[in-house]
């Protein structure tokens, strides 16, 4: 018999589906998976009986003769950005520890309602704000990746590192994720797995916890561009709830998948090519640009030229709404509540805030408050709203010349952790090539291209016009065909 | 022109008094979340998971408050924006769970109009004076803070968290507590009339921020003051006062006014510092992220126009040139429920004999008289407009004497009962029956000879004398201009 859980998620679906296991035999082969695997941290919560149930139903459907829902059978990971209803839901932060929320997200909602169950909520950078998994409050995730002759423990990227390492290290075949400059893209490309960040407004933002409301996205990230296309389909879709989802129907994304790019123009922008960047990963990005051409695609250059912009200008925005979004956050209401001997209202405020913030989320309000404050706000909020607008624009007309972008996902693999939390910059240079399409609102998924000298896995990023979520995914899976990438870590936890 | 002045010790001093008037949308539900509004409810039973502020919860604009909002400022003139924008205002209080109101400072819905008052209270038809109104934007209000249930702690009730304002902010043109206070009972009015909100200041569904400097006579605006919240027409006149007598005394002390935020004293009618500018808040507004700007169509706003009521100055105009005095066309517009029902009374008179005007003497007189002996308002009336349509046609048509109707009319507010019903049942009619009253005279000349004889001799004032016999002996329900004649024949022999 097989391992269940080296299945992806179409494997697992068309399985169930066609009778060749029950959904609780996959349930129960990645309950127990997870349960084995509290050395990587990625999981916060387990919730073992929600995916048991959900495959129960998925079973009894099946013999009832019923059609199956598009994720029956298939069991996920949450990551814990996103409020789930009667399951502890804390963004990684001791300022909402034990919170148990009585709502549940939209996407997780649309998720259930296609079938799928919840093995358990998945670690994070706190509140989403990270490229290392770090700055949780619950202990960092650790990469299922070593490096050769090794055991120093690596970053799984962040922030949606819980998602990266428990879809990497076989615990879930697939988990969600959220990206607000890079979160699903540089820990996919870590990781070796996919993950795609759809256009900005094709997954509710409803009870997610938000980081920055207008860069926040939902997206999949599983072991191939397949099962994410699968997922997102699920994941996506409109909510009058969230006033910035777009009212579109979803795509049938799965069912139009093609690797023949006939017709198509690759763009590679000359202005992601930056200084230091290690020549594996100039390597690879040649390479993809051979793969694309192999599977029918003019390549062609094209110029972003306010790229470099995109960084500066994405750490102020960020922090700005963050530091109005994470007011909520007072001790009044709910989560932690610090009230020294004789203190008054802001006493409170302040004891609770200093002891509930990490300090990289305290960075970033700090950063936020100082950009929107008095005297500042022209000199950093409004140029950076310029500068970003100026972004889309470069892709507009970018995307005149061609129809996706190729670019590398991060410019290193995977880095010790450790190696950058002492230096916050350089730590934000990781989501270099990946702001820019957060900025823009775009579609853009990170895929597997190849490994390193140190044998761990880089990425490739393809990124598309708004809406395109098909462009990209077709794009991608061409890469991943040519690429044939199959490395997956060696169990040592 | 304003004759209002400010007697200094050292001479004359006038007042700049601009007003922000915060108006509680009417609607059923909140500006961003479904939830309801209604007023006295049970601590904490009309909040959502939005106006508690749970991680993850969006806002989503309620456009029937945008609907309101547009309507009030097309009553008053005012240029819409089609294009309009939500900010965040941000600061920490325990009333204000997201840790910002979310505004509209940059873009509002409402641009420039003007609300047109009269100078002169006792005379409707006196001099006018046009005050210019900035802005209308709408805003969430905060919850409120209940210090009087536990001795050392202080409870929230956010019922009233996210419930819909218009703020409307006047330009500084009004120059005397007589205008503010004739600004307020006419926006008062208007949103009355327009049904945007219900002017209760008892309840606080309308409340007002007062802006007052002084100034030497034709001299450079002064240094202002905001007093804020103030709630009851009487009250900011009381503000203005108090607060423009009391810079005068200052400046005239060589002192300085600090602009600063001041609180109304309801119970000694003074106002007192709460914070000056120094320590103001830096607000950082900036763009809700969570929410897209504003877009209003052409069919939107002709929706709004077509809805809205015929307003007080038209109303105003169209009474007089029914022939109602400027008085009463004051009068019987100055509230939109004595508006409706005079309205109503206008369209039940149709095809009588009264005339409007007399219908407005017999409401400004007799109607409004009882009312104030009941203690009733006009919503209240135990006389409907139609009732009272048909007791006027009695007396156009001589069915009825003025005492008669007076009778009747008591008869109505006792029982209810409609007036011709009354008239049939108690046999109130009035007779114009010639013969019967020729009897009923020839039998008082009769028993009265002296009378007769001293009239006849030339004392002409006891004619009088005869018609009170006359309608006595005939129940008072004689034709008074029938006796009249028939008794000066009869007198003449």
């Amino acid at each position: 018999m097989t391992d269940l859980t080296t299945l992806g998620i179409a494997a697992i679906r068309d399985g169930v589906r066609d009778g060749q296991f029950k959904a609780r035999e996959v349930a129960e082969a990645f309950n127990a998976k997870v349960a084995a695997a509290d050395q990587l941290n990625a999981f916060l919560v387990k919730t073992p009986d929600h995916a048991l149930a959900a495959a129960d139903a998925a079973d009894a459907a099946r013999a009832a003769g019923e059609t199956l829902k598009p994720l029956a059978g298939v069991p996920i990971g949450m990551k814990d950005l996103f409020a789930t209803k009667g399951v502890a839901t804390t963004a990684a932060s001791k300022i909402l520890e034990g919170f148990v929320p009585p709502y549940e997200s939209t996407v997780s909602q649309n998720l259930w309602n296609a079938g799928a169950g919840m093995l358990g909520k998945l670690n994070l950078d706190q509140f989403a704000m990270g490229s290392s998994n770090e700055t949780s409050a619950f202990g960092n995730v650790i990469s299922p990746w070593r490096r050769p002759n090794d055991t120093a423990p690596l970053a799984p990227g962040g922030s949606s590192g819980g998602s990266s390492t428990a879809v990497s290290a076989g615990l879930a075949p697939g988990a969600t994720g959220t990206d607000t400059g890079g979160s699903i893209r540089q820990p996919a490309a870590f990781t070796g797995i996919s993950g795609i960040k759809p256009t900005y407004g094709r997954c509710s933002r409803w009870g997610t916890i938000a980081f920055a409301s207008s860069l926040d996205q939902a997206g999949p990230m599983a072991r191939d561009v397949r099962d994410c296309a699968i997922m997102l389909e699920a994941m996506a879709g409109f909510d009058a709830k969230d006033a910035t989802s777009l009212k579109l129907d979803v795509p049938n994304w799965e069912a139009a998948l093609s690797v023949d790019l006939k017709g198509k123009k690759v763009g590679v922008p000359k202005e992601y090519r930056v200084d230091g960047m290690p020549a594996e990963i100039e390597a690879l990005w040649q390479q993809g640009i051979v793969w694309l051409r192999d599977a029918g695609a003019e390549i062609v250059e094209v110029s972003l030229p306010h790229t470099k912009y995109a960084l500066p200008a994405y750490y102020i925005i960020a922090p700005a709404e963050a530091s109005s979004n994470l007011a909520r956050y007072d001790g009044v209401r709910y989560g932690l509540r610090d009230l020294p001997e004789g203190a008054g209202l802001q006493d409170m405020y302040a004891a609770t805030r200093a002891a509930g913030f990490g300090d990289e989320v305290k960075r970033r309000i700090l950063i936020g408050t100082y950009v929107l404050s008095a005297g500042f706000y022209d000199a950093y909020y409004t140029q950076a709203q310029k500068v970003r607008t100026l972004i889309a624009r470069d892709f507009e007309r970018a995307f005149e010349q061609c129809d996706v972008l190729l670019t590398p996902t991060a410019p290193s693999a995977a880095f010790a952790l450790g190696e950058k939390q002492a230096d916050p910059l350089a730590m934000y240079l990781n989501d270099v090539f990946t702001v820019p399409a957060s900025l823009a609102g775009l579609p853009a998924m990170s895929v597997p291209g190849g490994l390193d000298k140190d044998g761990l896995p880089l990425g490739l990023q393809i990124i598309g016009k708004p809406l395109d979520e098909q462009g990209v995914l077709n794009a991608s899976l061409a890469i991943e065909q040519r690429a044939g990438f199959t490395a997956r870590p060696q169990a040592w936890w | 022109m304003s004759e209002y002045r400010i007697q200094g010790a050292t001479g004359e001093w006038e007042v700049v008094i601009g007003l922000e008037v915060h108006a509680q949308v009417t609607t059923n539900a909140k500006l961003f979340s479904g939830a309801a509004t209604a007023f006295g409810a049970e601590p904490n039973t009309q909040v959502s998971l939005v106006d508690a502020a749970m991680p993850g919860m969006l806002p989503v604009p309620n456009m029937e408050c945008i609907r309101q909002a547009v309507r009030t400022g097309m009553a008053i003139d005012a240029q819409i924006n089609k294009w309009s924008r939500f900010d965040r205002k941000n600061y920490f209080y325990a009333d204000l769970p997201q840790g910002y109101q979310i505004s509209q400072l940059y873009h509002p819905l409402v641009g420039e109009g003007a609300i047109e008052i009269g100078l002169d209270e006792k005379n409707p038809d006196g001099p006018t004076k046009r005050i210019g109104v900035e802005r209308i934007h709408v805003e969430q209000d905060a919850g409120k803070l209940m210090h009087d249930q536990h001795p050392t702690r202080s409870y929230v009730d956010l019922n009233r968290s996210g419930v819909a304002l218009m703020e409307i902010v006047s330009r500084p043109d009004m120059a005397s507590p007589a205008e503010a206070g004739a600004y307020l009972r006419k926006l008062r009015a208007i949103l009355r009339y327009v049904g945007s909100c219900d002017g209760n200041m008892e309840e606080g569904s309308m409340r007002a921020d007062v802006n007052v400097s002084v100034r030497r006579v034709g001299d450079e605006l002064g240094t202002r003051t905001e007093t804020k919240n103030v709630n009851s027409v009487r009250f900011v006149m009381a503000a203005i006062e108090y607060e423009a007598k009391r810079q005068v005394a200052v400046l005239e002390d060589g002192g300085k006014i600090v602009q600063e935020t001041r609180l109304f004293n309801v119970e000694s009618g003074t106002t007192r510092s709460m914070r000056s500018k120094e320590d103001a808040h830096d607000y950082r507004y900036f763009p809700d992220p969570d929410l897209l700007p504003l877009e209003l169509t052409d069919t939107f706003l002709e929706e709004c126009r077509a809805s809205l009521p015929e307003l007080p100055d038209a109303k105003r105009r169209r009474y007089e040139a029914l022939g109602l005095t400027p008085y009463n066309a004051g009068v019987l517009t100055a509230e939109v429920e004595t508006a409706r029902w005079f309205d109503t009374l206008l369209d039940a008179l149709e095809g009588s004999q009264a005339k409007p005007a007399q219908a407005a003497n017999w409401v400004a007189a007799e109607l409004f008289g009882a009312l104030n002996r009941l203690g009733k308002d006009i919503t209240e009336s135990p006389v409907s407009p139609a009732q009272a349509a048909e007791l006027l046609a009695l007396v156009a048509d001589g069915t009825l004497s003025g005492s008669l109707s007076k009778q009747v009319f008591e008869i109505m507010l006792e029982t209810g009962d409609g007036p011709s019903k009354i008239v049939e049942e108690r046999g109130l009619k009035q007779t114009s029956d010639t013969g019967a009253i020729e009897a009923v005279i020839a039998e008082v000349l009769e028993k009265n000879p002296n009378q007769l004889g001293q009239y006849r001799a030339g004392k002409e004032a006891l004619f009088g004398f005869f018609v009170g016999q006359t309608m006595k002996a005939m129940g008072g329900k004689a034709n008074p201009a029938v006796v009249n004649d028939l008794l000066k024949k009869a007198l003449a022999g």
